[in-house]
């Protein structure tokens, strides 16, 4: 224990897998030993690096705190958020290993081009579709909001469609992200065009490829049980929706 | 959209053939393991007695139908995730099917039409418990 108010430092040794494709034919690793205290996160890693010793480096963050989605990366071989991810939650004996996310093609260090990505997430029409012009608020009851609460809080971050084995080696599958965007629309008792978006996904490349594996509910930072909200979507592929 | 629904069918069918096939498959193993004597009890004469045997007959063209079709569909999701190179993946996808067909085919004749004395055989290429009656 240090002094009281004084916050212990240590030396963090980052493992970060590096391509400039200007340069590099292949990515390769690079180390940084870095002086952190236990409350930074893996994003003030990075910074440090960038800032004090290697200003090439390069990532994408915004907000820096969880709800922009810009920096998810594969920590130590887990999909997680840099910003949301506690130096004291790793073993620092140990060097942290930091690379891009997995399945989207790679265009610097840690930055991947998303647009695949975000094409899967348009392809399922993610907004409100309806005929109703109510004069005030569009009612809806409490239980009603309840039914896709959990996927109304997707950041988009695509930790959870990179964490996918089917995505990586299948890049068409629409993938969990993609999915979790039909869900808060199909489920809400205001839209009137579930169907089409389950027809879009009672595709081949739809729900029917997800293996049940869990990994992106493991990754997801916003804790929404993504491999629940596919198990939903594929039901209602079946059965029709049940609000 | 013809193409769409098959995907959810198989899919269906992985679900429901996987519950049948937990009780198929128990079932095969204790009554053919769990004899006396367990997995060397079983010989020519035990699988002929039980072929002859119409329960069995279905019981095992039952088993065999839904283990193959299932692990087949299986096999096939399995390649439509890894192979890319269209040709590799048509020769694979259509290996899976002329072995599946064979094995169906096959499998199927000698469950119902297994004659374990034939009457227009040699003697002595019958089994022992031929001649016993
Ligand atoms: C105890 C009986 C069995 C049950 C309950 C069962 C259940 C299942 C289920 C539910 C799936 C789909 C998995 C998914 O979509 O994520 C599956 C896949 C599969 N099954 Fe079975 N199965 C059984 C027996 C068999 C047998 C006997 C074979 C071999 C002939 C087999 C071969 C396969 C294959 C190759 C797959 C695909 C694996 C994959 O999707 O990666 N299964 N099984
Ligand atoms: S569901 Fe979770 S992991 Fe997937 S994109 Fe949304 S916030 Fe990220
Ligand atoms: S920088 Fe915005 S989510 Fe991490």
């Amino acid at each position: 224990m240090g002094e009281l108010g004084v916050v212990d430092s240590f030396t963090v040794t980052f493992i970060v897998r590096r391509f400039n494709p200007e340069t590099d034919s292949e990515p390769h690793w690079q180390d940084f030993d870095v002086e952190m205290y236990s409350t930074d996160r893996v994003l003030d890693g990075l910074h440090k690096i960038k800032w004090d010793q290697d200003g090439s480096l390069s990532f994408r963050r915004s907000c820096a705190h969880g709800i922009c989605g810009s920096d998810a990366m594969r920590i130590n071989g887990r999909n997680r958020l840099a910003c949301k991810t506690l130096i004291k939650d790793l073993d620092i004996s140990k060097p942290v290993y930091v690379e891009a996310i997995k399945g989207l093609p790679l265009e610097k260090d840690l930055i991947v081009d998303m647009e695949p990505f975000f094409a899967a997430y348009r392809e399922v029409q993610p907004f409100l579709q309806t005929s109703a012009k109510p004069k005030k608020e569009h009612l809806q009851s409490v239980e009603q909001r309840e039914r896709f609460d959990d996927t109304t809080k997707c950041i988009l971050c695509a930790a959870c469609t990179t964490s996918c084995p089917v995505f990586w080696t299948d890049g068409q599958y629409f993938g969990p992200a993609a999915i979790v965007a039909a869900h808060r629309f199909i489920f809400d008792s205001r839209d009137e065009e579930a169907q089409v978006r389950l027809d879009i996904l009672n595709s081949k490349e739809g729900v029917w490829r997800c293996r049940t594996t869990f990994n992106c509910s493991e990754a997801c930072p916003r804790g929404i049980e993504v491999t629940k909200a596919i198990s939903e979507v594929k039901q209602a592929a079946i059965r029709g929706v049940r609000r | 959209m013809r193409r769409l629904k098959l995907e959810r069918l198989g899919w269906i069918f992985m679900r429901v053939s996987g519950f049948f096939l937990i009780a198929l498959i128990f079932t095969h193993l204790i009554v053919n393991v769990m004899q006396d004597g367990g997995v060397h009890a079983i010989d020519f004469a035990f699988v002929a007695g039980k072929l002859a045997n119409p329960l069995w007959q279905w019981f095992d063209v039952t088993l065999l139908w839904l283990a193959l079709i299932h692990g087949t569909n299986g096999m096939r999701v399995v390649i439509e995730d890894y192979v890319y190179r269209i040709n590799l993946k048509r020769f694979l996808l259509g290996g899976l099917a002329v072995s599946t067909a064979v094995l169906i085919v096959l499998g199927t004749l000698v469950i119902f039409t297994l004659d374990p004395c034939p009457t227009d055989a040699a003697a002595n290429l019958l089994p022992s418990f031929c001649t016993a009656g």
